[in-house]
């Protein structure tokens, strides 16, 4: 019986200044409170400092697409993780936003200080409104039916040649110089990462945890569930608006790319990567997958192929994500102890 | 007459699209999103068998359907078996490998209007007074004998009726001693093999293009929501349904829509019945 007098298991248990920096005592020391300050400063100042530390044109250009992929991202890990829906239609909300957005400037004349909010807002409405119908759905359902709305309205848009067809619509006023540009969106980030962040420690928060995890229940308080879903649709479509909005001053040109399924997929890889259900998980994935996909770009459609793979062997093998490895090592220390 | 006869070729096509999407979901509940994929590597495989190795066309193509079979066997062997029952990581896993795999086709290269598939026999002929070639009928033809075969073989052989016994009650099918890897195994396998078949008996009638991967992978989904996912007699009538929809509405209002039919299908089956047509989901599991 050797062998299991050797079988050892890996315990974890929490660092002693996690447990103490747990209450209000933890403003008592300097310690304590660096610990927990020290990982949002570094991924605030981080974010801050980014676009100083790469001046280039190109790779501001990087930063600004990233931020809109982690929007996109933020919004997908707040429906899916938070509230249960799947939402394969990233590029829905995104197309929706960069239309309004581009119909506003260029048929109203509106700045992009007016037309961003007011398309998150209005872009919001419509998506919601449009995807009232398939909220009773979930799971699977839920998941394609979303998927098929962007692939529906481009070929609307093709066919009836409405709103530029093919050409899509040109001449779109850009932002007033790039610095502006840059860090309207990266504090939109930070904004709307600590918003939502705090927005699912809320009591309404609470609630869209249970219509994830038991709408039966939920339903059975009395509670509408379909009221609550659609606030969480508004609200993350809402997010994914803003950054349709803020790609088309950035590319001045709204088309039917901005339906493409790149947007559908791309944001959902960077959330199985950051770590799903972290909020900032998806928004660490987008920083680390899109300047990849950007730097494989001499390798022509092959970087999708690599992208592909990452994306295969981050769901098998390390499905939980790089943030929640990460917040593990941070507050938690392993030993090995005899079984 | 000429919409009758178009619109029973192109719901047969969509049929053969189908069945082998239909079949993987049925028995493993996998959202096969590589299906797509699958159907275009194989029309490339059989090009190579043909083109770069010198074989006789039938056997390429026997091979190409095996080659394949074997090809989505390893995929969940080594793959979807780890992420069963995790429906984001299957709809993910499945769809990067279908990117993977035609992506990986495009850099390497396939792609122009080189590759073409002969057709079994040349020419046409005319029913009715309209001219049809030979290849639309035999696509017909090797259809039905799809549905009919496959319909034999889940009713009177042993594997077909425990592929069925997985469909219906998983559990129960493990209790009576049926392998349910196993069996998802060879739903694979077979499903891979059918995408195969539809490759070989449609991609004559065109180039063999990288873009008809996600376009297969729409309709193959839009006939199984349609008919209700899982359940493989209510693909084929769905087929039919769409397949009609779909010429009526390239004859009335333009090709343009023709993919808008199959999209809006989805969209307002998911909405108003999302078992579909035949689905026998319970009602709690697809919606509140």
């Amino acid at each position: 019986m050797k062998e299991s007098s050797d079988q050892r298991r890996k315990e974890r248990l929490d660092r002693g200044i996690k447990v103490r920096s747990e209450g209000i005592y933890a403003l008592m020391s300097w310690r304590e409170l660096s610990y927990l300050f020290l990982p949002r400063v570094v991924l605030i100042g981080g974010l801050l400092i980014l676009p100083l530390a790469m001046p280039s044109m190109y790779w501001q250009r990087v930063i600004s697409i990233v931020c809109i992929y982690a929007l996109l991202a933020l919004s997908f890990d707040f429906l899916a993780h938070y509230v249960g829906l799947v939402s394969l239609g990233g590029a829905f909300f995104i197309g929706t936003g960069s239309y309004i957005a581009a119909i506003l400037n260029t048929s109203f004349g509106l700045p992009p200080i007016l037309t961003i909010p007011i398309a998150t807002l209005l872009g919001a409405v419509i998506c919601t409104v449009l995807l009232l119908p398939c909220l009773p759905l979930r799971g699977v359902y839920f998941a394609i039916v979303t998927l098929m709305y962007p692939l529906l309205l481009a070929r609307v848009i093709e066919a009836l040649d409405i709103l530029g067809g093919t050409d899509g619509i040109l001449g779109i006023e850009s932002f007033a110089n790039r610095w502006m540009e840059q860090y309207f969106i990266i504090l939109m980030v930070l904004f709307l990462l600590f918003g939502t962040r705090r927005l699912v420690n809320q009591d309404i928060g609470l609630v869209f945890r249970a219509v994830k995890d038991n709408d039966q229940s939920v339903r059975a308080s009395g509670i509408s569930v379909t009221y609550y879903k659609t606030i969480a649709v508004f609200i993350a479509s809402g997010i994914g608006c803003l950054a349709g909005a803020y790609l088309v001053h950035l590319y001045m040109w709204a088309g039917l790319s901005t339906l493409a399924l790149d947007f559908s997929i791309l944001p959902i890889a960077a959330t199985v990567i950051g770590g799903s259900g972290t909020l900032v998980g998806p928004v660490l994935g987008a920083f680390i997958l899109v300047p990849i996909s950007e730097l494989l770009r001499a390798f022509g459609t092959l970087r999708i192929v690599f992208y592909a793979l990452i994306l295969l062997g981050f769901i098998i093998f390390r499905s939980e994500g790089i943030m929640v490895y990460g917040q593990r090592k941070y507050h938690q220390f392993e030993k090995w102890i005899k079984v | 007459m000429q919409i009758l006869i178009y619109g029973t070729i192109n719901s047969v096509a969509l049929a053969l699209f189908a069945l082998g999407f239909a079949m993987v979901y049925g028995v493993s509940r996998l959202p096969n999103f590589a299906h797509g994929a699958l159907y275009v590597l194989s029309g490339f495989i059989t090009w190579t068998f043909v083109n770069s190795l010198g074989l006789n066309y039938f056997i390429s193509i026997l091979l190409a359907m095996f080659v394949t079979g074997i090809i989505g066997a390893l995929i969940y062997q080594f793959v979807l078996i780890r992420i069963r029952g995790m429906e984001i990581s299957e709809i993910m896993a499945t769809y990067a490998i279908g990117l993977a795999i035609l992506e990986g086709l495009r850099w390497g290269g396939f792609r122009g209007m080189t590759y073409t598939l002969p057709a079994f026999i040349e020419g046409s002929t005319e029913i009715a007074g309209i001219s049809v070639d030979y290849q639309r009928l035999l696509v017909v033809g090797i259809g039905a004998a799809v549905v009919a075969v496959l319909w034999l073989f889940t009713h009177y052989t042993s594997l077909g009726l425990a592929l069925r016994g997985m469909a219906q009650d998983e559990r129960a099918a493990m209790m009576l001693g049926i392998d349910s890897d196993l069996m998802a195994l060879a739903a694979m396998g077979f499903g891979s093999m059918l995408a195969a078949l539809a490759a070989v008996l449609l991609l004559p009638l065109g180039n063999i293009v990288v873009e008809a991967g996600y376009n297969v992978l729409i309709l193959a989904i839009a006939v199984c929501i349609v008919g209700g996912l899982g359940s493989w007699m209510g693909a084929v009538l769905a087929a039919f349904i769409i397949g009609f929809a779909q010429i009526l509405t390239v004859v009335y209002l333009g090709a343009h829509y023709q993919m808008v039919v199959a999209l809006l299908a989805i969209i307002i089956t998911l909405i108003l019945r999302p078992s579909g047509l035949f689905g026998r989901q319970k009602e709690l599991e697809e919606r509140v």
